[in-house]
């Protein structure tokens, strides 16, 4: 994008504009842009709750050309990546995705991210942050070709019940044959698009990458044929809201990436993330698996769960206790809201053994602010299952016509 | 599959590689009763403790030339001299060279004492200086023949053993425990200037701190690598520096005589190409050949890169951990010369008598310095600073008769020389001999053969990665209780029933056998018997 950049130094233009900076601009009612991986991205176009619910409702449209991506080629790539992440990704078959994490030595956290297999030996690895450092050094030893191709790829999410609808009409055949974690190749209104059916919200939705000289197009034929469906640019408030009805996690939210703390203690590993089922033992070795090993022989200290929270006010960051009057600490909140759609006060925690059995029940500490006099409430929370929100649509194929 | 690769098992323990560590290992562990085979790539012993001919006729110790820091309890404990280590000379004395003019005779053995060109302060200081040193060696011998300590472990036996040091470092009383903390992270360069006058002396002392080393004498930590060949000396006892007859290769061929006869059976020609794992463990090899063999355990004795990037694959081991090893510095800077002469050179300012010392020509702090700038620039030394032995003197049968051999340790030759060795080596061999040709003339028209072995050459004979002196620099980063990286210290590594036995483990390099000895130990330990 050394077009859009122009020929100032770099440094006058510290965040870069998408492809979709235009229309994004055009759309945006509010100014609110917050800097994304190097990128100026929108937080909010118009009123995060409005976004929300077409998120929920119709569909939505999200820049995520900022997500970086890496390639990752060559006869060992598929040995390496499955030495780098959790899961077994022997099994990985070309034109299908996997959502992985993967850890330190220590069986700490880095980063989570999806991996596609484009190829044989041709793969595509898409985080939230910058992770070339430990990608490179994941290769000494294994015969792979590493490449940051975040700039070469312009991306949407389309997510929503009316996304698989909307796509058909922008003349994509064959779309609602993809599976879940799947993706495949189309040619639509004179436009090369790959499409997976990925996302970050939980439901049906659809991921686009397409090359960045065609993004206004997209951009454009999206909206249009969106149209009757309801279709909505969002910004990254609303998906987080989404994101947390789903059950996902965000790195810095929920867990901080393990080569970036400091502190002793503070790192995660995915069994504390309730992850464990991305962990595979039998798969052979994988970095973090002797110490993971180790941590399942001890069993777990802490663990991320769901809580159900009573009242609808948000426990944002709340402390949690075992006792009502708050005597005995026992975990905190890493995210929270009011979930409009589950019509229930929801909340991720990391939370102390054994208060993470399914069920228990402890008390949250809110803080609520009454015209600036504030307010401290005990809340009774109970362990939840996650996602909070899992709508049958998000799996079946071909998806419903809503 | 680990059961089943168990139940199959031929031996309790393999042993990659036939060096002196390797053999050492292989004894103590035959020695406790377990099943040991020794796959050594070459096709005789020694690793670069070896003996070998370079010329028709002419033998050499064509790796280490001296042994001088072999415990004498371990050569007891094997009784190497049983399984036939004989001596053709012991406490060798040290001669600088001078440029012009007479050379410096430092005892080798007893009240150290020096004889030659330099006044009575220096004289007398000598001696004072010595005792200190021998000192601290003596607190410092027994961190070096044990296995060091974890750091940041909660465990009673780490702590208890850094705890012991502290002790003994305490018990040095006041005046010494000042000094010792002063100077351990000092170059010995200041030290030196500190206490002596005589350039040729300084120049002498400096060599030996450097020997081996990737550091001029002006390199802090440079006191360090001077202490810990001291104390490396100290556990060899009064033997020091000795020749073994028939060269390093005998100390090699008793150590497998030893491993032997406690039941070891060792293969020559037999290169590893990988580690078996199998469910998370070691439990064999596959030779190059194709052949597998499987085993309860395994130790290597290839330095660390060899070992883990090549024999056990990144793909069993963790990111961080491979670019630890990935990033070991194991370049090696020292060279080695072997002429096959026609008959004895005469060294000037040198008593004819002394001419089986070991010779070193190191003049002056400042020359070994000049010496190493060049290596920091991809260069070789224009002026190398030399340690020189000529064994024939004592051990007449490395030669046909009336013949005798020279060898050479050369610092410092880079291992990546700019524009590379081939259109540099000859020139260089040249260089070298014309530089001996000045301290002994007549030398050239001596010289039937000759032999160089840069860096790159001991990588492909010996197969250390780097060709280093200490398969791994000895630095302080590299050192004791880090050493070759966390999490493979104390011979263990993080692939289970997979260990290391070999100079890149603490306390490195030098012909000692204590890195196999000790491996050993934590094998027995840790590997219940069958
Ligand atoms: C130029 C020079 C001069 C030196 N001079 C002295 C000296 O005078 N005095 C002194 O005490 N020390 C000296 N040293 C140091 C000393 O030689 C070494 O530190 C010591 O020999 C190392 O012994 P080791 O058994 O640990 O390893 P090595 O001797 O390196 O043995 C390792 C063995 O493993 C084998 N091996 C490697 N890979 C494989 C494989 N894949 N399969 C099977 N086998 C394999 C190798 O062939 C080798 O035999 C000198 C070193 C150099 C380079």
């Amino acid at each position: 994008m050394s077009d859009s950049a122009g020929t100032a130094p770099h440094y006058t233009r510290p965040l870069l504009p998408t492809p979709f900076h235009e229309r994004a601009r055009a759309l945006s009612q509010v100014d609110s842009f917050v800097p994304w991986a190097g990128y100026t991205t929108v937080d909010v176009f118009t009123n995060a709750g409005q976004e929300y619910f077409a998120i929920r409702n119709a569909c939505s449209v999200y820049d995520l050309t900022p997500m970086v991506k890496y390639r990752i080629a060559g006869p060992d790539a598929g040995r390496y990546l499955n030495r780098l992440v959790t899961r077994d990704l022997r099994k990985l078959r070309v034109n299908r995705v996997s959502y992985c994490v993967w850890c330190n030595d220590a069986g700490n956290i880095i980063d989570d991210g999806t991996v596609f297999r484009l190829g044989e030996t041709e793969y595509r690895l898409c985080t939230a942050e910058r992770q070339l450092d430990w990608l490179l050094d994941s290769a000494i030893g294994f015969d792979v070709q590493l490449s940051e191709v975040t700039e070469e790829i312009a991306a949407l999410a389309l997510q929503g019940p009316t996304s698989c609808a909307v796509l058909k009409k922008l003349g994509v055949t064959g779309i609602e044959r993809l599976k879940p974690f799947e993706f495949s190749c189309f040619d639509a209104t004179g436009m090369r698009l790959m499409i997976s059916r990925t996302g970050f919200t939980g439901d049906l939705g659809y991921e686009l990458w397409a090359d960045p000289r065609q993004a206004n197009q997209l951009w454009d034929a999206l909206m249009t044929a969106g149209r009757s469906r309801g279709i909505r640019a969002i910004g990254s408030r609303a998906l987080n809201m989404a994101r947390i009805e789903a059950g996902f996690l965000m790195p810095n939210i929920d867990f901080v990436s393990a080569e970036g703390t400091v502190r002793v203690g503070t790192s995660r590993s995915p069994l504390e993330l309730g992850l464990g089922w991305l962990v595979d033992f039998d798969k052979g070795h994988f970095t973090g698996r002797r110490a993971l090993q180790e941590q399942m022989r001890q069993g777990l200290q802490r663990q991320l769960i769901g809580l159900d929270i009573a009242g609808n006010k948000p426990a944002a960051n709340a402390l949690l206790y075992a006792d009502r009057k708050g005597q005995r600490e026992i975990g905190s909140v890493t995210s929270a809201m009011w979930s409009p759609t589950c019509k229930r006060n929801i909340a991720l925690a990391m939370v102390d053994a054994p208060h993470f059995a399914m069920g228990t029940t402890m008390w949250a500490e809110v803080y609520l602010s009454r015209e600036l006099v504030w307010e401290r409430r005990m809340c009774k929370a109970q362990v939840v299952d996650k996602p909070f929100f899992a709508p049958e649509r998000r799996r079946v194929t071909p998806p419903g016509d809503f | 599959m680990n059961a089943v690769a168990t139940a199959r098992a031929a031996y309790d323990c393999i042993v990659i590689g036939g060096g002196h560590n390797g053999l050492a290992c292989a004894a103590y562990l035959a020695r406790a009763g377990r099943s040991v085979l020794v796959l050594e790539a070459a096709d005789r012993l020694g690793g670069a403790a070896l003996t070998r001919e370079f010329a028709p006729g002419f033998r050499v110790s064509a790796g280490a030339h001296l042994l001088h820091q072999m415990p004498a309890r371990l050569i007891e404990e094997l009784a190497l001299e049983k399984h036939g280590l004989r001596w053709a000379a012991q406490s060798l004395p040290t001669a600088a060279l001078a440029p012009d003019g007479a050379a410096l005779l430092l005892s080798g053995s007893g009240p150290e004492s020096i004889e030659g060109p330099v006044d009575r302060e220096d004289t007398e200081g000598y001696a004072r200086f010595m005792a200190l040193m021998q000192r601290f060696a003596a607190v410092m011998n027994p961190m070096l023949e044990a296995v060091p300590p974890r750091l940041g472990t909660e465990r009673w036996a780490d702590r208890l053993s850094l705890m012991r040091l502290g002790w003994r470092i305490r018990r040095l009383g006041r005046r010494d425990m000042r000094e010792l903390l002063r100077i351990a992270g000092m170059n010995v360069y200041d030290l030196l200037k500190e206490h002596f006058r005589s350039p040729l002396l300084q120049g002498a002392l400096g060599f030996d701190a450097v020997l081996g080393t990737n550091f001029g004498p002006r390199a802090p930590g440079t006191v360090m690598t001077l202490l810990y060949r001291l104390a490396a000396q100290h556990g060899a006892g009064a033997r020091a520096l000795a020749l073994p007859a028939g060269g390093l290769g005998a100390v090699a061929d008793a150590l497998a005589g030893a491993a032997r006869a406690a039941g070891a059976e060792i293969r020559l020609t037999a290169p590893v190409a990988r580690v078996t794992v199998a469910a998370d463990r070691a439990c064999g090899v596959t030779l190059q050949s194709g052949e597998s063999i499987a085993a309860r355990a395994v130790v290597s004795s290839a330095d660390p890169q060899t070992s883990f990037l090549g024999l056990v694959g990144s793909e069993h081991l963790d990111t961080a951990f491979v670019r630890r090893v990935h990033h070991l510095r194991t370049r090696g800077l020292a060279a080695k010369l072997h002429l096959a002469l026609d008959g004895l050179p005469k060294f000037s300012g040198l008593p004819a008598a002394a001419h089986g010392a070991r010779l070193l020509i190191a003049p002056s702090l400042d020359y070994v310095e000049h010496a190493y700038n060049h290596s920091k620039y991809g260069a070789h030394s224009a002026a190398p600073a030399l340690e020189i032995t000529m064994p024939t003197l004592s051990d007449p049968g490395l030669a046909p008769t009336g013949k005798h051999v020279l060898s050479a340790i050369v610092q410092y030759a880079p291992y990546e020389l700019t524009g590379g060795w081939a259109g540099q080596h000859e020139a260089f061999a040249q260089q070298l001999i014309d530089q001996l040709e000045r301290h002994a003339p007549g030398l050239r028209s001596l010289v039937r053969e000759r032999e160089l072995l840069t860096p790159p050459d001991m990588e492909r004979e010996f197969r250390i990665s780097g060709g280093h002196w200490h398969h791994v620099d000895l630095a302080l980063d590299q050192f004791y209780a880090v050493r070759p990286v966390p999490g493979a210290t104390q011979h263990r590594t993080p692939l289970p029933g997979f260990y290391l036995c070999g100079a890149g483990c603490h306390p490195g390099g030098g012909v000692m056998g204590i890195a196999g000895r000790n491996a050993a130990r934590q094998i027995i330990a840790g590997e219940p018997a069958q």
